[in-house]
Order: C-alpha cells, then structure tokens, then sequence
C-alpha cells in the first residue's frame, strides 16, 4: 500500500519537495539551537513556554478533532462520514507526531527524554500528557491502516478493530483534557487556573479541526477525483458552528467570573491581552484581530444561507481556524507567564530562528499528511 | 518477486559497506596497532575499588556516588580506613587522576564514548 | 533497578577488597559504617530546615549584597547582566513585587521600593515537585527542594508551577561565560549545564560539611537565621514564636518555609 505515495504528479512533487526545503531549513535552526541553547529563541527567564509549546497546545487540540469524524461514524452510524473518517484520522496522527516534535524542540536536554519513562512520575500530568498522546498516535495508526488495507480489498474490516475505534473516542477527549490539566492545575498562574480550561480546549479544538478538515476537503476535491459529499462537508459546518459558539460562551463565562469577581490577579491577564498592561501591548491587536474572526465567522456559521454556500463556508472555517489559531497558539501559554508571579509584565516574542524551526516542524507534520493522503487517495480513487 | 536481482545486489552492496569498518580495520591492521593506555599519574597505591572492577564499573560507581551526594544527601564514603569524600573532581581527579586527558579521555576516546560529566564538573586543569 | 544496583555495588566492592585480603584493601569496610564517626557525625542534620529573614535589619544595610554575592559566587552561578538570561538563586525584590497582593496606593514610598531578599522557599509542600516528570526535583527528608541536574530534561514545568519565580533555566551554556569573561569558578562546585533548571539549594552541599548556608554566614547585620523548624529550641523557631512574621503567598497552600519579619 505504501508503495502508493512514490506514484504521483509533477504537482505532488514539487508540493514535497518545497515541504523538504522548509523541513531542511526548520532542521539547520535547529541544529544551531542545538548548538547554542533554547537562548536564541525569545524565551527568558520570565517567559518559560513560548511558541513551541503554544503549538504543541493547539496541535493537540486538531489532532483529538479527529473524533468528530469517528464518533458520528461509529456510533450513530452517520454514512456519510464513511469516507471522510480516514482523512481526519491522518490529520490526527500527522499532528500527533507535530505535538511530539514541538515538546522535543522546546526540551533543555532533548537527549534525556527517555527519563521520563525511566523514571516514571504518576503525579506529574508531563508523564500523562506523553502517556495519552503515545497511545493516541498507536490507536490511529493502528485504525487507519486496518480501515484502509480492508477498503482496499474491497471487504469489510475485521471485528476486532471496531472496540479499539470505540476506545479511541475517549481517548481523543482524554489527549486534550490532559494537555488543559497540564496548565489548569498550577496554582502559581491565575490565568491558567481555571475548570473551565479543559471545556474550553475540548471547544476550540472540535471548531479548529473540523474547520480544517472542510478546508481539507475543498483541497483534495481540487486535486484528485476523490469528493467525500456535499452532506459529509455540511454536517461539519453544523459541529463547528456549534463548536465555535460554545467556544465563544466559554471564554466569555471566563471575562465574567474575572471581572464580576473582581479579582486582579485573574483580570491582569485579560487586561494584557485585551487592552494592555503597564504600557505593555504586543498581543492586543492580535487579539482583537481574533475575536473579529470569531464574530465575523460565526455570523457567516449560524445563517443558514451563508453556511450552506460553500464559497462562503470555506471563509468562515478559514476565520475560525485562525481565530482559534491566535487564541491558542499565541495568547494562551504566553499569557499564563504575563504579568510574571511577582507582578510584573516581561513580554515575549518569537525570534526568527523560533518561528523558522517551528515551520519546520510543520512542514514535517504537512509532509506526512500529504504522503498519507496520497495513499488513501489513491486507494479511493481505484475504487472509485 | 519482483527485481530480484536488482534487489540481491542492493542487499550486498549495503551489507559491505555497512560492515566496511571491519573489512578496513582488518585490511591495514590498524585495531592491533593502538591499544588505550590510561595513567594514573599519581599512584597513592590503592583506588576506591579493585582495578579490575573500577575497569569495568567505575560508571555504575559514580553513579552511585551521584545518586547519594544528590539525591540522598550523603557525602562520604569510607576506603581502607580513611574517610573520603564522593567526588569525582575532589576525589577522584584531584587525588590520583588529575591528567583528565591521560586518563579519562585515554579510553573514552577510544571506545567513542562522551560522557557528559565535565559539561559541568571541573578536571583539575580548569581548578589550577 | 536503584537499590539493587547500588545493593550489587557494595557487595562487589567488598568482595574485590576481600579477594586482596593482604593488600592494602585489607582495612575496607562497607559505608555504612562510618556515618558514626568522624566528619559524617560533623553534618548539619534537621527534619524542617527553614530561615528567617529580618526584613528591617537587611535594608538598613541600604543597598548590601553581601549574602548574594557569597551565594553567587559559591555556587558558580553566572551573571550575564541581561534579564532574558538571567540565572538567579537569592536575590534582591521590591516590597511591591515581593508581597504584591499587600500592596495599596498609600504605601510609603520608601516600603514601597523596600528591597526584600528572595529565594526558593523550599515549601512543604512544593508544586514544582509535583510537575516534575522525572523527579529531577525532588523534596529531601530534612525539607529541602533539591535539583538533580543529571536528570533534569529541561521541560520548564516546574519554572510554571512555581509562585515565587524562584526557578531559572540556563539558556545559555554557562561554562562559556565564565571562560570568555575570565571568571574564576569555585572549585569545590560543578557549574551547570545549558539546558536545565536550577535554584538555590539551601547549601546542601554546605551542611553535610558542617557549615551553615552561605548567605547565613555572609550577612553581617544578623538578618537571616536558619535552623531546624522540628526543633522547639531553635533560633528559628524562637524567633516566630516571639515576633510577627509573614510568608509569601500562604494561600496557595504550598506552606513555604522563608519567614520574613517586618
């Protein structure tokens, strides 16, 4: 089956071959990181996590998306899932694998990453967050290459496999509560220390991912014969409409215990990420640019007419993905470390040589899809 | 099968050159040649273990020290009487082995192996 | 594997000396031994090690670094002058920042910018233990919040998880620093690597030898004390028992060990 991805046109190509540049170069920044130490990232001693581990947060979170494909498929039998599945698992285990590399390339001593399976904590949610993710990314894979290869044979999959897809629908909500609790269960960060946090991941990501998965759709229409359906495209609409609204009604449950309790060291946070603090703003215009997205899009989700005009739709799920995208991957974590524990406001912004070896892991995780892609695009495509 | 030839040759070209540090070392001699040659430099006339064993576990030894210094806050260990510190720099080194390059490098270089102690602990020529 | 390991080393320690039975080797005995006599029986032990920090005392000194500087310097700990990389074990905070939930608008100006000297707080009950994924950090017996910088992978969970930002992580190797500016390093401790965490480590190293904490013995206005907390008849514990003190953050539960005095 695997053979399937050296088969391909000039297009796929020359789309793996700019991947590997960027990979190559993400790689020589890294190398020099290697050399150097995580200085020539803007991380300092105020700011700990920056990109990297922002990244990690919101990859997570499109990885565990992957359930709002399996879960209307294998339990409520919803077909018209059938063939969409396959895609929004490889999304999964091509983010999985993006999560892991974006922990190693935030690591101190990424050589010694083997201690923390030799010397297991069962209290540190670190050792559960590797534990969950592990599991997920073997569960995929495992799923998909027996859904496929069985596709391919034109022959129902085998029994034994239906019990470990139903295991990985809690699994998948079980990756992002864990990544939530990482941060949610630390007294010294107010922003973070918030039940609400875990919902609110589950939220953005079911928005996030699915969002992705439509933009992923109107890409692999475009270059292979392969469609998943109109309905399969607007039954996603609908989860992410839902999904961005609860997302929305989350954040805004947290500005009302924050300013209504009136408690500062919760709403010093907000402030800084809103309006700025101290004379400190790197973030606000970002910020807003992120819940204009979100507005924007969630007019264009709820009006059924908007939704259902797929022009239109690819935008809305094109501003969802960015807006949760800034939330995530740029205010969340950073925010957590301003203003500092003492008080005072220390901001962080990526240098190049960050964001250059966090492209590179992205090109990684693309790469991959693609390659994954092809293959089931291919084993589609003969059947079809 | 498919290739097979192409395939057989391909196996055969990866396993020489795979094992080509064997057939090369064997050609020209070279492995007889060079044989590690720790020095003591200064010889008190006992070690903290048998020679023959810190040969063959002087890591799982500093480890051990390490473990207790760090971990469970002990420092001293007692050889033949005279009570000494666990220490790789103070004792170690500083007592009889203080030519780093002499001793320690003399066989890690030669087994290819880069312990990551002195990242951080000081060979007496950097305590001079 | 721990206690096997360190089990099997002793054995074939003395099994290798007992073999030589009329060598030198001859006077061997196991470890244990020794923990009654000579300078082992010299170590400072406790089971709460805590200080107490004379706020009032410490800023008459207007400006002294004295305590810092001996830490600093004993513990091989850089100063690269710039704030992003900064590694820092015990240093000096505003009243401000130090106690910010106390803070208000009518605060002298002089209490305001009141320097406070900060450190680990070794707390009892220490978030930075619990996120630890490799116990790198870990909680003595005797109270203190220790750092196996062999085992540290660098994650920075515990930078995050602690209150009082007392955790500092070299991003930079710090063996260059002391090269490029010609810095002599303290010989009897290793420095670090780039890569982990560090913090300070209530002279541990120190009170196996005997002697008390380096900024302890440095201070010369008699502002810091440190003893045993389980000990009714320690300064420490005579001290709190006869003035008003205060810790930082108490309500977070993570019951740190530095007591200020106002």
């Amino acid at each position: 089956m695997l053979e399937k991805a050296f088969y391909g046109d000039k297009k796929y190509w020359a789309w793996l071959s700019f991947l590997a540049l960027v990979i190559f170069v993400g790689l020589l920044f890294y190398l020099r990181q290697f050399n150097e130490g995580l200085t020539i990232t803007g991380l300092k001693r105020d700011v700990t996590w920056g990109f990297y581990i922002a990244q990690f947060t919101f990859l997570v979170g499109v990885a565990a998306s992957a359930v709002m494909v399996v879960l209307p498929y294998y339990l409520h039998n919803y077909k018209a899932f059938g063939k969409i599945t396959i895609l929004g698992e490889f999304v999964a285990i091509g983010s999985v694998l993006m999560c892991m590399l974006f922990i190693f390339v935030d690591m101190g001593q990424p050589f010694r990453i083997v201690n923390v399976f030799r010397y297991p904590t069962f209290n540190s949610l670190m050792f559960w967050d590797t534990v969950a993710l592990g599991g997920y990314l073997l569960l995929n894979i495992v799923i998909s290459r027996v859904t496929l290869s069985s596709e391919r044979k034109g022959i129902a999959p085998p029994g034994w496999i239906k019990p470990i897809i139903i295991i990985s629908i809690p699994w998948a909500i079980s990756i992002h509560t864990v990544t939530a609790f990482l941060y949610s269960g630390l007294a010294a960060r107010s922003f973070w220390l918030t039940a609400v946090l875990a919902p609110r991941f589950l939220a953005s990501a079911f928005a996030s991912g699915p969002a992705l998965l439509i933009l992923i759709v109107y890409i692999v229409r475009k270059v292979s014969k392969f469609d998943p359906g109109k309905d399969a495209v607007q039954k996603l609409a609908v989860i992410v409409t839902y999904a961005m609204s609860m997302n929305i009604f989350l954040i805004l449950m947290e500005i009302f215990t924050a300013f209504y309790g009136n408690i500062p060291e919760h709403m010093r946070h907000f402030q800084y990420l809103f309006v700025g603090l101290d004379g400190y703003n790197t973030l606000v215009p970002w910020m807003w640019t992120s819940v204009i997205l979100a507005v924007v899009s969630l007019i264009l989700l709820i009006n059924p007419k908007t939704r259902r005009n797929e022009t239109v739709l690819g935008f809305a799920c094109f501003f969802v993905f960015l807006s949760i995208w800034i939330d995530k991957g740029l205010g969340m974590v950073v925010t957590g470390f301003v203003p500092n524990p003492l008080g005072k406001v220390i901001e962080y912004w990526p240098t190049f040589p960050e964001i250059m070896i966090s492209l590179g892991v992205y090109a990684i995780g693309i790469f991959l899809i693609t390659v994954f892609y092809k293959i089931a695009l291919s084993v589609r495509e003969r059947i079809a | 099968m498919y290739n097979s030839g192409k395939i057989i040759i391909g196996l055969l070209v990866f396993v020489l050159a795979a094992t080509f540090p064997i057939w090369y070392n064997a050609a020209t001699g070279q492995s007889d040649e060079y044989k590690p040659d720790p020095k003591i430099v200064v010889d008190t006339g006992y070690c903290v273990a048998e020679t023959n064993y810190m040969r063959k576990a002087h890591m799982d030894l500093l480890n051990d020290w390490r473990d207790r210094v760090v971990r469970d806050g002990e420092r001293f260990v007692n050889v033949q009487g005279e009570v000494m510190e666990m220490s790789l720099t103070n004792t170690c080194m500083m007592k009889c082995h203080w030519n780093k390059e002499d001793f320690c490098d003399e066989c890690h270089n030669y087994a290819e192996v880069s312990p990551y102690c002195w990242d951080c602990h000081l060979e007496p020529k950097e305590v001079e | 594997m721990g206690i096997d390991r360190r089990g099997f080393i002793r054995i074939a320690g003395l099994t290798a000396f007992g073999a030589m039975s009329n060598s030198v080797f001859d006077h061997a005995v196991a470890s244990e031994e020794i923990t009654e006599e000579g300078l082992v029986a010299a170590s400072l032990k406790a089971h709460r090690w805590a200080m107490v920090i004379d706020i009032k005392k410490c800023q008459e000194q207007h400006g002294c670094t004295k305590c810092i500087d001996a830490c600093h310097t004993v513990h091989n700990v850089p100063d690269y002058e710039n704030p992003k990389d900064e590694i820092k074990w015990i240093w000096h905070e505003t009243y401000e920042h130090t106690f910010h939930e106390q803070e208000h608008e009518h605060l002298p100006e002089h209490l305001r910018h009141l320097p406070v000297l900060v450190l680990c707080n070794h707390c009892d009950n220490p978030p930075c233990v619990r996120v630890c994924p490799t116990k790198a950090t870990f909680q003595r017996n005797d109270g203190i919040v220790a750092m196996d910088m062999h085992r540290c992978i660098g994650c920075r969970y515990c930078v995050a998880a602690c209150p009082y930002g007392s955790r500092s992580f070299n991003w930079r190797e710090p063996k260059r620093w002391f090269e490029e500016n010609d810095v002599d390093i303290n010989k009897s401790f290793p420095t670090r690597t780039r890569g982990v965490v560090e913090k300070c480590n209530f002279c541990a190293e120190r009170l196996v030898k005997g002697q008390i904490p380096a900024c302890v013995e440095a201070c010369e206005a008699n502002a810091m004390f440190f003893g045993d907390l389980d000990d009714p008849d320690s300064e420490v514990r005579e001290i709190l028992s006869s003035r008003f003190s205060i810790r930082r953050k108490p309500n977070l539960g993570t019951l740190p060990q530095i007591y200020y005095l106002l």
